[in-house]
């Protein structure tokens, strides 16, 4: 609208493109497809909590592929190990010394299936890598791959056998979302259209790694006002009253609700948060960080819905 | 009618409530219904609480008609009528209770609140003290919990939230409500009465004297009456209360008798003592005053015989000033009809008291004053005894009380001394009243109680008219001055309360009875008699001498309205919202002017949201709104504020229709919603 508020042509154009390739293979999700892409750009971790089959791979595949990065699936199960994950050490005979071979966190895009299959202690491998952005193998500390992405799934409806994660670990998820099924025209383009293997094998990438890492520094300057951060302290303050929730917005929670309020309005082409980002992204950041004191099952949307009508925009 | 209620269905919560708020109304008429009155409305009460529960079927149509009448057949079999207050708050007691026993929906409900209301009224039918009274205000504040319960809507309400609002409700009708009953126009007499019945019970002076119908007034604490002077008040021997005066004598029993009208004089004008007089109802129609009264104060009137007589019985408090001339010579000129009257005895009456006032005639030959000195005389050297429990006086009374008993109360000393004047051929009467009195240091009034009833004779003198001459006086001197307790200081028979004992338990009792009645003192003359007098008196203390009804009506909707603003400001100011920056001070005036055209935004919605919403429905509205809520966000949220947007986001507001407007365009367009 205005070119003397907007980001450079070049970062609005950037993410224009990213959208419109994600779209064109994930079918009818585009406020997914805008979340998971806010999630990265603020250098966020992704929880997708669904049914399997409704797109979560090739949401991840599409993201890494369009961002020119490299993708790394780990299916977690029950007997999945912490070496499985990371990597070990092996003696090679020939060089006379243990030698690394990372695991599949080495990479820039994880998709960790099925989360919750896992034990706590494959888990928190995982976990403690995607909060340090570092791994420690045998004494040795090695850095992961910049940017480093884990979109992880699990399946709600599964109980027997899993291991849920316990609050403080779903903490280091910047966003939660769901997918949900297609509509009806989705659906019938699903249907019709190519095999989404073919598809993803001819998705190029749009942006460079620099790029990337550029568009991650812009939403650091996304300018948040006074206003702005008084709506924020207004909804952490609401969260921590007491009587109301189990636990309030921890100090990182508010952290990530303005970091991802920063990315979505750089995503919406905007140089300032608005409160509209806020609430957009709210949902996301806050439904698996609150759980009513006097009502523990409320679906996350309704605790959220609850929590946005309490607070008024300044 | 159509339910006014889009959901005419009854909260259930709000029964027990209900319920109780009814008893606590009901339970008062208990004490003068018969019992099975007040058992039959709880068993209703309970009735409907079972149903609601679900442990009891709910009454069908047929059961109700059948208990209806049934009530009304049994209100009929014991009053034998349904009119008048006894049937009628029987009937009424018992129609609550199957009211509320066919409560149903939320109109039901209502209903039986407002009868609750009009129950607590009848209450006052029956006692308008102040013990009732708190006990109603307790029962009001039930009755107004319940009907805040009954519109907490279906999810209840915490008690403590339902207490506190009505609680809350009426200290806002507080002040409303003193304003109303101080200055709404007073009309003279009361608005309604009680018919006749009803007044049995009342104590004070009987409209005939004879041995004991005095003395049994001094049994009663209640207070007769209560007086404030304008001036210096009178010492305790001076302190004569007249009320009615008896000629006609049969030989047993003193009555008013059918006596000619007196000869016109003129009025006493010197020397007079204004006091007013705040009577308690004891259903007959003199107005005790300062012997003598010279001035009749409005509907009453000043009788021949120098006592008040008001146009109505005495049934409620009454309250009037009136002026008495203490020396007054009261009809200076009698005509020879009152003169037979004041003289005539029954022929065969009092043989030796005939004889012993003949004696006092031939010492003393014409001289009248000197046969009263001599009677009185006679009194104080004869061992009379002064007494509450005379012997009784089966035979000639006069003559047998004067020789034989010589023990009597004040109605024998009057009765024989005036008996003994008549036989002497001076004209004499009994007077009736009160002597005396207790003065209240705390309300600065002097209370007169029914023990306090007296009586004296007056005997007519050549040049000097009606003289008071007082026989108790030559018996028990004490009695006049200290009191009739001072009288009685050693006799068991007497009520402790009249007593002089000196011991401190005693001292306190009377200091805190003399409390209590200061506090009824004010009560009597703040709330039950306030009438018009009153009411002229308070408005000339403000300042407003000789306000009629208009200036009242205005000064009550001045008062009302400035109430009504105070309470309207309080609501404003607590409601207010925070001091804003001239951004939000715009952006408050958007909401208010999209609020009236039926577009609330809600608080936490952001501007741009709401102003797709406002585009979607209203496409008339999509350019200023969108256009002002981009300007806003921008300036509030984004950096480098610019100030050209401020100007462009004033004509955005603009742009919105105004207040003036929008009523112009609904007149223009019938574009009601």
């Amino acid at each position: 609208m205005n070119t003397a508020s907007s980001p450079p042509p070049s970062a609005a154009a950037l993410i224009d493109g990213i959208l419109d390739q994600l779209n064109a293979v994930v079918f009818g999700k585009e406020g997914a497809v805008r979340l998971a892409l806010t999630c990265l750009l603020a250098r966020g971790h992704l929880l997708v909590e669904d049914l399997p089959g409704v797109g979560k791979t090739t949401l991840a595949h599409a993201l890494a592929r369009t961002l020119g990065l490299r993708f790394q699936r780990i299916q977690f199960t029950s007997d999945l190990l912490p070496a499985d994950i990371l990597g070990l050490s092996m003696y090679n005979a020939g060089a006379q010394c243990f030698e690394f071979h990372p695991g599949p966190i080495f990479s820039q895009v994880i998709l960790a299936d099925e989360i919750n299959r896992a034990t706590p202690k494959s888990q928190s491998a995982l976990l403690e890598a995607m909060e340090e952005q570092q791994v420690t193998v045998e004494g040795t500390t090695r850095p992961l791959p910049d940017p480093f992405f884990v979109i992880a799934t699990q399946n709600p409806q599964e109980q027997i056998g899993t291991f849920p994660l316990p609050e403080s670990q779903l903490d280091r998820f910047l966003m939660r979302i769901h997918l949900g099924y297609p509509d009806h025209a989705a659906e019938r383009a699903l249907l019709q259209g190519r095999d989404r293997r073919e598809l993803l094998e001819d998705l190029s990438p749009r942006i460079t790694e620099t790029q990337l890492g550029d568009l991650q520094r812009d939403v650091l300057r996304v300018h948040v006002s006074e206003a702005l951060l008084d709506y924020l302290q207004a909804l952490i303050a609401h969260t921590r009253a007491p009587g109301r929730y189990q636990t309030g917005f921890s100090p990182r929670a508010g952290l990530a609700l303005m970091r991802a309020a920063q990315a979505r309005a750089l995503v919406d082409h905007r140089d300032h948060v608005r409160p509209g980002d806020v609430q957009a992204v709210l949902p996301a950041v806050g439904g698996h960080r609150l759980r009513p004191v006097e009502a523990p099952t409320l679906p996350a949307a309704e605790v959220i819905q609850a929590l946005v009508e309490a607070v008024p925009v300044p | 009618m159509s339910a006014p209620f889009p959901e005419d269905r009854l909260p259930p919560h709000a029964l027990p409530a209900l319920a109780a708020a009814l008893f606590i109304a009901l339970a008062p008429h208990g004490w003068h219904q018969p019992p099975w009155v007040l058992s039959l409305a709880a068993l209703a009460l309970g009735w409907r609480l079972l149903v609601q529960t679900g442990r009891a079927p709910a009454p069908g149509r047929w059961l109700l008609g059948g208990l209806t009448l049934a009530a009304t057949g049994l209100v009929l079999a014991r009053y034998g009528t349904l009119a008048g207050r006894d049937p009628g708050v029987a009937l009424l007691v018992l129609m609550t209770g199957l009211k509320f026993l066919e409560t149903r929906r939320f109109r039901d409900a209502m209903l039986v609140v407002f009868l609750g209301y009009f129950v607590v009224i009848t209450n006052f039918f029956y006692s308008q003290e102040i013990p009732l009274a708190l006990y109603m205000v307790l029962a009001v504040f039930a009755t107004t919990a319940a009907l805040v319960r009954l519109n907490a809507g279906d999810g209840g309400q915490p008690w403590g939230e339902s207490l506190r609002l009505a609680g809350l409700l009426l200290a806002q009708a507080l002040p409303l409500m003193v304003i109303l009953f101080f200055l709404f126009p007073r009309i003279p007499g009361p608005l309604w009465s009680m018919p006749e019945e009803d007044q049995a019970a009342t104590t004070g002076l009987s409209d005939h004297m004879r041995p004991g119908s005095v003395s049994r007034l001094l049994q009663s604490e209640a207070p007769a009456f209560r007086v404030t002077f304008a001036g210096e008040m009178p010492g305790a021997a001076q302190r004569y209360w007249r009320g009615p005066v008896f000629w006609a004598y049969d030989g047993r029993t003193w009555r008013a008798g059918a006596v000619p009208p007196a000869l016109p004089a003129n009025p006493p004008q010197a020397d007079t003592l204004e006091h007013t007089v705040s009577l308690e109802p004891h259903g007959q129609r003199w107005l005790l005053a300062m012997d003598v009264p010279v001035s009749a104060p409005r509907d009453a009137r000043l009788t021949d015989d120098g006592y008040l007589v008001s146009r109505e019985r005495v049934r409620q408090v009454t309250r009037y000033s009136v002026r008495s001339h203490p020396g007054a010579a009261l009809e200076p000129l009698l005509s020879g009809a009152r003169r037979r009257a004041a003289l005539d005895l029954p022929g065969d009456a009092a043989p030796r008291a005939r004889t012993l006032a003949r004696a006092w005639r031939q010492v003393h030959g014409d001289d009248d004053a000197a046969v009263v000195q001599a009677a009185l005389g006679h009194f104080r050297q004869a061992p009379f005894i002064y007494t509450l429990s005379p012997p009784p006086l089966p035979r000639d009374a006069v003559d047998q009380f004067l020789f034989e008993t010589r023990a009597g109360f004040c109605e024998h000393y009057a009765g024989a001394f005036t008996v003994l004047m008549r036989a002497a051929g001076i004209p004499a009467r009994v007077v009736t009243g009160y002597q005396g009195g207790t003065f209240n240091q705390t309300g600065d009034y002097l209370l007169v109680r029914q023990s306090d009833a007296h009586a004296w004779t007056e005997v007519w003198l050549r040049g000097r008219g009606w003289t008071r001459v007082d026989p108790t006086g030559a018996v028990a001197p004490e009695r006049i001055e200290s009191g009739v307790g001072a009288a009685f200081s050693g006799d068991a028979t007497v009520p402790a309360f009249l007593r002089r004992g000196g011991d401190w338990f005693g001292d306190l009792r009377l200091q805190l009875g003399l409390w209590r009645d200061s506090l009824n003192y004010y009560w009597n003359g703040w709330v039950l008699a306030f009438g018009p007098e009153r009411q002229r008196e308070l408005l000339a203390r403000l300042g407003l001498d000789g306000a009629d009804w208009r200036a009242l009506v205005g000064l009550m909707t001045v008062a009302t309205g400035l109430v009504l603003t105070l309470f309207a400001g309080l609501f404003l100011w607590r409601n207010r919202l925070p001091v804003k920056d001239p951004l939000g001070r715009l952006q408050a005036r958007f909401d208010r002017r999209l609020a009236r055209l039926g577009l609330p935004r809600p608080p936490h919605e952001p501007l741009p949201d709401f102003a797709r919403r406002v585009g979607r429905e209203r496409p008339d509205l999509a350019g200023p709104v969108t256009g002002f809520a981009e300007e806003y966000t921008r300036l509030r949220y984004g950096p480098r504020p610019d100030p050209a947007r401020f100007a462009r986001l004033r004509g955005h507001l603009r742009g919105v229709p105004g207040r003036g407007r929008v009523l112009y365009r609904r007149i223009l367009h019938a574009q009601w919603r």
